[in-house]
């Protein structure tokens, strides 16, 4: 057993220059950062649990400051030690896709060492660097390209040194497993450890952002990667299974009391005043910290603050007009409101977008189809609700958090506290699915804000009527579109119009926008614009129209509707539209769906730079020879039994990534019950880490896609929010589970010229066309189009009713 | 306050405490059990299950006085000697996890299952799990998981002619 420190050399070096009187040694002991090593005997012990375990404990007592790990330095991003293992240092978070698992994968490749020989620290904003956390799915795409040359560059420069050993030159050196070795003798050998364990690099780096970075060596090659393409198991698994892995949740300190959230019963209601008396005898009490309409208890105990956030009386002012519509009576308001603006298709693209003449087009068209869809607000109601631990301890503040943003935690409450940003930290341990949620991390403000005016560290835990309500929302969406097709069933003119009620859509970690900032009044110069976008693929329509407008509900702030980032925050709604309306075209020129859409991306010849349309050919083809697709056009003839069955297609890009998934469904037409019994994706998301992680990540995306199908919806009634819990705002359950999943990776680049293949990006690609397959193959099974989501039973069964089904 | 004995994972404890505290924050603080999770409070996840007398319980809606002397299991409970149980290796065997906040409720729910039903069928897993909520939507895999441990289970079982400790 060797003792090593889990704190990068260069962040050691900042620190005994920062903190001369502080010994490093103290330091370390104080910040809890100096641990055992598992040496030997890595690859059967987890890392993260003893050192997580040692970790919270101790790290309160932390001197700081804690200045920002310098990203030119490779110091700041790999420690070899002197028994040869590695640890990695990156400023990521995982959301539970693996991610970590694949990063470590895609360092110890370049580093030429086995992967059972590292681990990984990440988001701890004092001793990560900043690439700030997660989020847009760039995980693999960007960060990990970093995080690829800083360690081909760590390889270069032990080969140099090993060169400088022997007296040869690197070219007649071999490396394999960290052991580099004189080709020629083979007898000549030595151990990373040997040349550099426990010293620094002192290796610059190079890159005007970290997005940049980069030294010297070239990555490899796609075709000399060992670790990276292969299944490894994920390490977070066995310590997630057995109990021992400490979670945000988890996290606590010495002398750490329990906060909970009151919040207003009514959206925009006005504090009037607070009667502390009606919780003075509840043993354990502490306190009532309020400010404007934020109020909180704090106990000793956690069930003492539940119960005191349960019993307190507060008198509040309701306000004098509704603040928004039902949501039954949404999608007409939406319609009838006076849009806030045009916005952006994307940068550069101002709305409408027109090309060729749409109008002429529709005008001579033999047939014209139209059709409205309708998709509510989706929360991201985690399993787990909103928490954070934060510690006040030595004038500092460190917060324990799930924040997919950790860094962006830290500026922000920074700023919302006052405090200089190097007196502030944030330590990212593993949470509940992020989807976008912890990007405005509420919980880390509240702890952060309770604890400085209790002066104690405070957890806070939000409760499962508050998370549901109140978290941030997917932003719904209206639609109308408009297709034209010629006498041959040509589809010659499509207009696309969508209206998203996204004003004031939250920003990440923002002191002025997150909810306890906007409850206690604070606000920024203007609400956030919003935006909506429109469908993403390569179809080939000669004359197109597309507009897209932002509309505002009455009440835009302290509202239980705000909009934040959900999942590929517009991508399962516009998806949904427009592949449910490229359907409906096929049908009305009574081609098959596959057949009408290949006809689509193969009218043109044109590409773009990542070969998307070549690739999206591909991957409609895969998955149809996947599910054994039989061409005919939709729907099939109406079965005879009770239950109907059907298959539906969706194909789409995200930035890159491109997916195409069928449905195979079974509707209940005595109940409207749907089951999706079949799933099949074909799925091109370019260079892949790690397969297994990755078919993962593409399954929950599918099953989430099908959630928001078949489920969810929040809804509400004119003054809040009433979806609450899992009964009035059900998800998917294990009796919703498909029977069978087929996954196609397809991944694979026409450009023989590009040995080093990209990697788009999986987090999210995979739900956007999800909503829109489970559409089409309804629609295959009865001839009924449901064109408002999700596809509960009842309104399942009634358009079935209605249809005479 | 009062005191309250509690045997969990084979120790037994005194606590002196509200007895009408749900058993959840007594396992998780007062006794660092942190397997059993809160999700909702309102028993309708089971993020919070833990298993007394051989059946899944809510630990976040039982208060703490109606389980004194039962013998009470949690997640760490579940391995034996340094072996993670079979149903734990067949989450690991099957990477059947996303985020894994759930999970706790799922390893506990299916190990109830199985021991009272050791090979159900699909359509007895779907029953039988119905109430564990996952919003990473794992529930694929999950039930690929319970199949595998059953498989497990029921060889070791026949290897060694008698029941599994389990």
């Amino acid at each position: 057993m060797t003792v090593f420190t889990k704190i990068p050399k260069q962040v050691e070096e900042v620190m005994e220059k920062w903190n001369g009187s502080t010994s490093r040694r103290n330091f370390l002991k104080g910040s809890g950062l100096l641990v055992v090593s598992f040496g030997a005997a890595m690859a059967s012990v987890n890392p993260l649990s003893s050192w997580a375990q040692s970790e919270t404990a101790a790290a309160a007592q932390a001197a700081g400051p804690y200045p920002d790990p310098d990203f030119r330095q490779i110091d700041s991003w790999i420690v070899i030690h002197e028994d040869s293992t590695a640890t990695f240092y990156v400023g990521k978070t995982d959301g539970g896709q693996g991610t970590g698992t694949a990063f470590r994968q895609m360092m110890a490749d370049e580093l030429d060492i086995a992967f059972n020989k590292t681990d990984l620290i990440m988001g701890r904003t004092d001793i990560t660097v900043d690439q700030g956390g997660s989020g847009a799915s760039d995980g693999i795409a960007r960060d990990g390209q970093a995080m690829r040359r800083v360690a081909a560059e760590a390889r270069r420069v032990l080969l140099e040194m090993a060169s400088t050993r022997f007296g040869v030159p690197v070219d007649q050196l071999a490396v394999s497993e960290g052991v580099i070795t004189v080709k020629a003798d083979p007898s000549k050998k030595v151990a990373y450890g040997e040349l550099i364990g426990g010293s620094r690099f002192n290796v610059t780096l190079t890159g005007n952002n970290i997005n940049a970075t980069t030294g010297v060596a070239k990555v490899k090659a796609v075709g000399d990667l060992k670790i990276v393409g292969q299944p490894i198991q994920r390490y977070d698994i066995p310590p997630k299974v057995d109990g021992s892995l400490q979670w945000a949740v988890d996290a606590k300190v010495p002398g750490m009391v329990h906060a909970r959230n009151v919040r207003p019963p009514v959206a925009g209601a006005k504090l009037i005043s607070i009667d502390e008396s009606s919780v003075r005898g509840i043993p354990g009490f502490i306190q009532v910290v309020s400010k404007g309409n934020y109020v909180a208890v704090v106990c000793e105990r956690e069930e003492q603050a539940i119960k005191a956030a349960r019993q307190l009386k507060v008198n509040w002012q309701k306000p004098a007009t509704e603040s928004f519509p039902t949501s039954e009576d949404l999608y007409k308001y939406m319609r009838n409101a006076t849009p806030t603006s045009l916005t952006r298709d994307r940068p550069g693209v101002r709305l409408p977008s027109v090309v060729g003449n749409p109008d002429a087009a529709l005008a001579s068209a033999a047939k014209v189809i139209e059709a409205e869809y309708d998709f509510p607000f989706q929360g991201h109601t985690a399993i787990g609700p909103a928490h954070a631990m934060a510690d006040p301890s030595n004038g500092q503040m460190t917060i324990w958090s799930n924040d997919m943003k950790a860094y962006g935690l830290r500026t922000g409450v920074a700023d919302f506290l006052g405090m200089p940003r190097d007196r502030v930290r944030v330590i990212w341990l593993d949470g509940p699915q992020l989807w976008g949620r912890t990007a405005a991390d509420d919980a880390g403000f509240e702890a952060a804000f309770l604890a400085k005016e209790v002066g104690r560290p405070v957890r806070m835990q939000w409760m499962r009527h508050e998370e549901t309500a109140w978290d941030t929302k997917g932003p719904a969406f209206t639609f109308k579109l408009r297709g034209g097709l010629d006498a041959q069933g040509n589809l010659i003119a499509l207009e696309y119009n969508a209206r998203t009620v996204d004003y004031n859509h939250l920003g990440y970690n923002d002191p002025d926008t997150v909810l306890i900032a906007q409850l206690m009044g604070r606000r920024p110069s203007a609400p956030a614009s919003g935006g909506a976008s429109s469908p993403s693929e390569m179809y080939d329509i000669p004359n197109r129209r597309k507009t897209t407008h932002v509309v505002r509900l009455p009440l835009v702030w302290e509202t239980p509707l705000r909009t934040g980032n959900l999942r590929d925050p517009n991508g399962p709604q516009i998806t949904f539209a427009g592949e449910s309306f490229i359907d409906e075209l096929a049908a009305a020129a009574k081609a098959d769906p596959v057949e009408f859409r290949l006809r689509l991306l193969t009218a043109s010849t044109d590409d773009d730079n990542q070969f998307k349309r070549a690739r999206a050919i591909a991957a409609v083809k895969a998955a149809a020879a996947a599910y054994g697709w039989d061409t005919r056009p939709s729907p099939k003839p109406l079965g005879a039994g009770t239950i109907l069955t059907g298959r539906g297609i969706s194909y789409c890009d995200r930035n890159s990534t491109v997916v195409v998934e069928i449905a195979e469904v079974e509707v209940n037409r005595e109940t409207g019950h749907v089951w999706v019994k079949r799933l099949v994706c074909a799925h091109d998301c370019g260079l892949v880490i790690n397969p297994d992680g990755l078919r993962g990540t593409i399954e929950g995306n599918m099953l989430h896609g099908m959630s928001r199908a078949l489920h969810e919806e929040v809804q509400f009634d004119t003054e809040k929010v009433t979806s609450v819990d899992w009964i009035s705002h059900p998800t998917l359950t294990h009796a919703d589970a498909p029977a069978r999943i087929d996954i196609v990776l397809v991944n694979g680049d026409p450009n023989p010229n590009r040995p080093d293949l990209p990697a788009y990006g999986a987090g999210e690609a995979a739900i956007k066309p999800m909503v829109a397959a489970v559409a089409n193959a309804i629609y295959d099974a009865t001839g009924v189009r449901i064109r408002r989501v999700p596809f509960r039973d009842k309104r399942v069964l009634a358009a079935l009713q209605a249809a005479r089904v | 306050m009062s005191d309250i004995t509690l045997k969990v994972n084979g120790r037994t404890h005194t606590l002196d405490i509200d007895p009408s505290t749900p058993l959840l924050y007594i396992l998780r603080n007062d006794l660092g059990l942190l397997g059993p999770r809160f999700g909702c409070g309102l028993g309708q996840c089971g993020a919070c299950t833990v298993i007394i007398k051989g059946a899944a319980v809510r630990s976040c809606i039982t208060p703490t006085s109606t389980v004194q002397g039962a013998e009470i299991t949690t997640l760490e409970g579940l391995a034996q000697d340094g072996t993670l149980h079979p149903i734990q290796q067949a989450w690991i065997d099957e990477q059947a996890l996303q985020c894994g906040f759930c999970q706790n409720g799922q390893i506990m729910n299916a190990k109830a299952l199985l021991d009272r039903n050791p090979d159900p069928t699909d359509a007895e897993i779907r029953e039988g799990m119905v109430g564990n909520l996952c919003r990473c939507m794992t529930y694929y895999r999950i039930q690929a998981a319970i199949k595998r441990a059953a498989n497990v289970i029921s060889a070791a079982r026949s290897a060694s002619g008698k029941e599994v400790v389990g």
